[in-house]
């Protein structure tokens, strides 16, 4: 049982979503960094589906109520556990009793808490993570809250090191100068006059402070126009996609999008990248680059051979300490 | 067919030509039914006169997908469902269908010349989505197709009945909408994440509304 010592109601219960909902009208949810919540579910040796916490609201107390190992990814906190501070991407076995303390990163917007064995909240519509718009899933489907008792699984993992095991290469943060989203043109693409085309990717564009789990509301200076109005009829939307509303001020979907909509479509944010931008503040810079679909399916599997690998790495590491 | 990248795993299948057509909806329907039995595709998102499938593109080619949506789009015919029909009535104008005077006024008809009109057609399901349960009606009396408002409600309470671009709907939640809001449902809850059947609506159902 982890127990929360502050009010956070914007930090939830996350997994990686339901997509199987999506045709319900359910968004998709899950965590926004889906990069960092993995790393965390790899390092206390989580399937990837694992529930964990997406902290977004800082300083975060939490109290263990049982030996338990856990993580901390994403943002790069200062983490105290009773005191000790713990290093960026590390996982350790906390003993009963302990205080975990979080306290705002200097860079990045979520961070992520994995425990071995994953939070034991019910599965509701394929999925564990919070739904806050329709209050259920998550834990009573809304945000926590001081005194909330948040069950684990049982923890099937292997041992961990006395002092902890943490990650090499640390997890990419953003930079608030810029970042590079790598795209695929949309169904609307050539829709776009040749400037806006030319804009979308040679400018800077702004993140506003509309940018939340629903979605990124982007600013540049030379809005996008199609060539003629477009009446589109209403169709499914994935997180990624970018959407030019009537302004010509993008806005890009994000984990809790709405599940359909209608306006023009230029791009897609692909993966990893939609994870990175996820850590973007408002007032951050993001420039975007076109890739084709060959491209954008090796980022894709180059990821996850790279996940693939480490946690093969964790594994080994762990049995190693067993042997030993 | 027009076949666009909706992500890397993803594919929108756009069948639409201007205005939404019932006749293309119902192969759609097909379509969704033939896709649910194809192991490569993983979800299916209906859309109005189009559709999204996601698939494992680690597992799966994109060009082989590709050839499978065009294949099945051909052996896609009028889907052959037998609707189940659900009658809703309606408390019409008042606190919660505040724009029953507007749609009046653009529409040239008394209120209750819109009341007539709204009731007197059955409405089809044309898919689910948007929000969660949130069902698009098709089937509006052409003189009742009006465009969304200009400036969306921040709060429209659930169970409202709107209008807006030839579609009309029943709110499942309370949230914003850009819809023209003529009256308050009584029915079931059109969403209930623990229930069985979460939706009380599905694509092919008919809806009829009567005046309460």
């Amino acid at each position: 049982m982890l127990e929360v010592l502050t009010n956070a109601p914007l930090n939830t219960v996350q997994d990686l979503g339901r997509p199987e909902s999506i045709p319900l009208g359910v968004a998709c949810g899950g965590a926004m960094d889906r990069n960092a919540f993995a790393l965390g579910n790899i390092l206390v040796g989580n399937t990837p589906d694992a529930a964990g916490l997406e902290i977004v609201f800082f300083p975060f107390k939490i109290r263990f109520h049982h030996d338990c190992v856990f993580a901390i990814t994403g943002a790069p906190t200062k983490v105290q556990l009773d005191g000790m501070p713990l290093p960026s991407c590390w996982s350790m076995k906390a003993r009963a009793g302990q205080t975990l303390v979080m306290e705002a990163p200097k860079k990045g917007m979520r961070s992520y808490l994995t425990v071995a064995g994953g939070l034991d909240v019910p599965l509701v519509l394929g999925g564990r993570s919070t739904d806050i718009k329709g209050a259920f899933g998550g834990f009573e489907g809304r945000g926590l809250q001081k005194g909330d008792l948040l069950p684990c699984r049982a923890d099937t993992s292997r041992p961990i090191p006395a002092h902890g095991l943490g990650l090499a290469d640390l997890l990419p943060v953003p930079d608030k100068e810029g970042i590079e989203l790598h795209i695929l043109p949309a169904a609307e693409y050539e829709e776009f006059t040749e400037q806006s085309q030319a804009c979308l990717v040679e400018q800077q564009w702004r993140i506003t402070s509309q940018a939340n789990r629903v979605g990124f509301r982007l600013e540049g200076d030379t809005a996008l126009q199609t060539r003629k109005p477009l009446s589109l009829l209403s169709h499914g939307l994935l997180p990624g996609t970018i959407q030019v509303p009537p302004s010509g001020q993008p806005i890009i979907q994000m984990a809790d999008a709405n599940t359909c909509g209608g306006y023009p479509k230029i791009g897609i944010v692909v993966e990893p990248d939609l994870s990175l931008l996820s850590q973007m503040p408002p007032g951050g810079y993001v420039k975007f680059r076109i890739i084709s679909h060959e491209q954008a399916l090796v980022r894709l599997r180059t990821y996850h051979q790279h996940l693939r690998q480490l946690t093969q790495q964790v594994e080994a590491t762990k049995a190693y300490i067993i042997t030993r | 067919m027009r076949i666009s990248y909706a992500g890397v795993d993803a594919f929108l299948l756009d069948m639409s030509e201007g205005v939404f057509r019932d006749d293309i909806q119902t192969r759609i329907w097909s379509l969704e039914s033939l896709l649910k039995k194809k192991s490569e595709i993983q979800t299916i998102i209906l859309g109005a006169n189009n559709l999204l499938v996601t698939f494992d593109c680690e597992q799966h080619e994109a060009s082989d997908i590709r050839q499978i949506l065009h294949m099945t789009w051909e052996q896609a015919e009028a889907a052959d469902i037998i609707p189940r029909e659900l009658v809703i009535p309606v408390t019409y104008g008042g606190m919660e269908g505040e724009d029953l005077p507007f749609v009046a006024k653009v529409t040239g008809l008394s209120e209750k010349d819109v009341v007539a009109l709204h009731t007197s057609s059955p409405y089809r399901v044309a898919m689910v989505g948007f929000s969660p349960g949130f069902g698009y009606l098709t089937g509006v009396p052409e003189r009742l197709a009006i465009p969304r408002r200009d400036t969306p409600r921040i709060n429209v309470e659930q169970k409202s009945v709107g209008l807006a671009g030839g579609f009309t709907a029943v709110t499942p939640s309370k949230g914003p909408s850009g819809w023209h809001m003529l009256g308050k449902a009584h029915c079931p809850p059109l969403f209930d994440a623990t229930a069985d059947i979460p939706c009380l609506l599905k694509a092919g159902d008919i809806v009829r509304f009567v005046s309460a």
